[in-house]
């Protein structure tokens, strides 16, 4: 192995170790014993096949957030906006099934339209940040925050407004649709094969698409240098617009599958800090694609084990939030560490 | 390179695990007991009497029984969730070897538990031992249904639904379930009848929660309790009665989603509302009435749901309507440590010999300091009405829309009330959502 090899590879174990050191002294600190507490997070995420599958459902939707930043994140773009581009999916979803509820419609059609709804609306709240920055100069930043704003805002209207349940009004959400509307779970389970194997298949393919395509090729060189991009003949602003349109039709994906899938119905914070989750696990992986699925799923895993901590030694349920953020921005400032010692080297 | 990382994580957390190894002296762990589910499905069978005038008697069970419970905020809010964890840690001191689990801030979307609904943490906490769930708010309604019927094997209790009422109109067939309520309308006539025994402009204000059967019918019931007092205590116009009802969306303040009880109570405070009768799960009327008190202003509050509330700021504190889970749960519990469960139902009433036996009163009502003595008189004498039978829940009454609610001389049966389709007339505020 070449000494740079070994270099990095100290960083980032560096890294890894020092949030689990710091995760381990909090842990110390709150009285629960680290060990046990580590083989609870462990058993509440596999312990069981229910809790199996809990991780399943979770890593579904934050497959597709992750494979809609790393998108953006290839062209160079910081597409914070996802919460609101998940949400409006959930929106147009919810909107195409009560659109045909009563329609004669066979109710699988009916799902696939609404998949299909949130994918539009996912991509249309996309094309609003990217527009906002092409065309506007408006930072893809400020942009897409804003818009997750109007979109907590548009969710929050419809919820307390035309699509609240007859006779309530009340954060719970809309009226659950009827059951032949869900999307078909595996037996026994809320877990749907369909949104497993989208998931998978839209991280498959983002691979591809990065790692073997000519498009691919020309994301990047738009994300790492658009003015060189451009003077190589690469419409960069059509990429651009292009990179927010897949990830949102992506994150829409995810809002459609939440409330067909999940909770059966709109509620305003249907996007679960799926987005925002989604950046950390693309961070964290240095956008490689190929790492998404399992770093992704090491995720899922956390959120539902660390429920544990709580039941058993009354942690707060943040606690696998902490952990994850401890693990993004250590490695983060290894990998500065990193370039800093082989600058200096 | 990145292909190490995830041995290397792997390697890592195995390291710390092994350091960890050598840490502090562990606190012990709830296991869960190796305790088989019931043998037998629960019948669906006629609900059983309320229990509510019963002392519950200390029973001991041979192996330890353990109950989970799902709570809507946190265990320690001083409302609602901590109402019903009191009343799991009363039922922890009355069955000898019974252990509660609890997982906090448990509602639609909570940022807490991504993607993770009420059924799943039900089944976190089945994972533990638990053979019991309480699901303690109605924002867990269609969870704890759905949870019953895919879990037959473990009992369920639906805190303030009404799944398992046979004369209710939801009425579903779920053997294992169980739905509790208090019949807190009593207590809210009381809290209403304070209000306006202490209010100098006449003008009430109700922070009100989201708005459903349940919501509107509490506020309702303070608005009677208010206007009777008005008019035959106090013996006043009640055109001069402002009663005025203000949602914020949910049980609680969650930023950016609801509107912020805070402001709302301020709003009240600010324009001419010198009480302001709280209807949700946490403090903010009180705690803004304490502001508004020191920065001059003659104005009172009422708390919600948990006995202590108005330890919050207790010279404005006009008193506490509040919930006293224990005896309930317990009965409930109780028949599922013993085998003797049934599905039913529970509204269970005060127990007027004394509303605040911590044994046998379902609803109870602490006075605050901010009562006047000469209020407080009254406010026993009302008491002693409402204990004698006195029914404000009796027309002639109408909606809102003007509507004939109840006719002269006719009394609300249960339906009526639990079901209240809207606001009564005099009262301002939305019945439904906008």
């Amino acid at each position: 192995m070449k000494k740079n090899t070994w270099v990095n590879l100290g960083f980032q174990v560096g890294a890894l170790v020092l949030a689990l050191l710091i995760t381990t002294l909090i842990l110390v600190a709150a009285g629960a014993p680290p060990l046990k507490a580590y083989l609870s997070i462990l058993s509440g995420a596999f312990g069981s096949t229910r809790n199996v599958v809990a991780v399943l459902i979770t890593w579904s939707p934050l497959l597709l957030t992750t494979a809609g930043v790393l998108i953006t994140f290839a062209a160079g773009l910081w597409n914070i906006g996802m919460e609101g581009q998940m949400t409006l999916g959930a929106i147009f979803a919810t909107g195409m099934l009560r659109l045909f509820e009563h329609a004669a419609l066979p109710p699988a059609l009916i799902i696939i339209l609404g998949i299909l709804a949130g994918i539009l609306g996912g991509a249309i709240w996309a094309a609003l940040a990217g527009a906002l920055k092409t065309f506007g100069g408006v930072n893809e930043i400020f942009g897409g925050l804003g818009l997750n704003f109007v979109a907590t805002a548009l969710t929050i209207y419809l919820v307390f407004g035309p699509w609240k349940r007859p006779g309530v009004g009340s954060m719970s959400g809309t009226q659950p649709f009827d059951q032949a509307l869900w999307l078909p779970t595996l037996p026994g389970t809320e877990l749907s094969i369909w949104s497993l194997v989208i998931s998978v298949l839209v991280i498959a393919l983002v691979y591809l698409l990065l790692r073997g395509t000519h498009f691919g090729l020309r994301l990047k060189a738009v994300g790492k240098n658009s003015k060189a991009a451009f003077l190589m003949g690469v419409p960069t602003w059509q990429y651009s617009m292009f990179a927010f349109l897949l990830c949102g039709a992506f994150a829409g994906l995810a809002g459609g599958i939440q409330v067909m899938g999940i909770y059966h119905r709109l509620l305003p914070n249907i996007s679960n800090g799926y987005g925002f989750l989604g950046l950390l696990v693309a961070m964290l992986i240095n956008y490689q694609a190929l790492w998404a699925a399992p770093i992704a799923f090491l995720f899922a895993a956390l959120n539902t084990g660390s429920v544990q901590l709580q039941i058993i030694y009354k942690l707060d349920s943040s606690f696998a939030g902490v952990l994850q953020d401890l693990l993004v921005l250590l490695v983060l400032l290894g990998e500065g560490a990193r370039q800093r010692f082989i600058k200096k080297n | 390179m990145r292909k190490n990382v995830m041995t290397f994580a792997l390697l890592a957390m195995a390291l710390v695990m092994v350091l960890s190894a050598c840490g502090p002296t562990p606190t012990p762990v709830t296991q869960a007991p190796a305790t088989p589910p019931p043998a037998t499905q629960p019948p669906a069978t006629q609900p059983p009497a309320p229990t509510a005038t019963q002392p519950p008697a200390p029973a001991a069970t041979a192996a330890p029984f353990v109950f989970g419970m799902l709570l809507v905020g946190p265990h320690n809010d001083q409302g609602w969730s901590q109402a019903t964890y009191d009343g799991g840690q009363y039922v922890e001191q009355k069955i000898a070897g019974s252990k509660m689990l609890y997982l906090e801030n448990v509602y639609s979307g909570s940022p807490a538990y991504p993607g993770q609904t009420a059924s799943q943490l039900a089944a976190q906490l089945v994972s533990q031992g638990a053979k019991l769930v309480f699901f303690n708010s109605d924002d867990m309604k269609d969870e704890a249904l759905k949870f019953a019927q895919a879990n037959p094997n473990i009992y369920v209790v639906g805190v303030s639904d009404d799944w398992t009422w046979k004369d209710g109109k939801n009425y579903t067939v779920s053997a294992n379930q169980f739905d509790v309520m208090g019949r807190m309308e009593y207590m809210k006539m009381v809290a209403g009848c304070a209000a306006a025994l202490t209010t100098q402009t006449g003008k009430i204000g109700f922070l009100g929660p989201l708005i459903n059967d349940e919501t509107r019918r509490l506020a309702a019931s303070a608005f009677l309790g208010a206007k009777y007092c008005w008019t035959n205590v106090l013996k006043k116009d009640a055109a001069n009665l402002t009663f005025t009802v203000t949602w914020i969306g949910f049980w609680f303040n969650i930023p950016g989603v609801t509107s912020d009880p805070s402001q709302v109570a301020d709003n009240f405070y600010n324009t001419g509302y010198d009480v302001v009768i709280s209807g949700i799960d946490t403090t903010e009327a009180l705690v803004q009435a304490e502001k508004a008190k020191q920065a001059g202003k003659a104005v009172w509050a009422l708390a919600y749901d948990y006995k202590s509330n108005c330890g919050v700021a207790p010279d404005i504190c006009l008193g506490v309507p509040y919930f006293n889970w224990g005896p309930a749960y317990l009965s409930i519990v109780k028949t599922a440590v013993d085998g003797s469960w049934t599905q039913g139902f529970q509204w269970n009433a005060p127990d007027w010999t004394n509303i605040n036996n911590p044994d046998t009163s379902a609803v109870g009502f602490n006075k605050g300091n901010g009562l006047s003595a000469d209020n407080s008189t009254k406010l026993d004498a009302f008491i002693a009405e409402l204990a004698g039978g006195l029914n404000l829940w009796k027309g002639p009454l109408n909606l809102q829309d003007k509507s004939v609610y109840l006719a002269d001389g006719a009394a609300a049966t249960d339906l009526q009330i639990w079901y209240l389709p809207q606001l009564l007339e005099g009262m301002q505020g939305d019945s439904v959502a906008k």
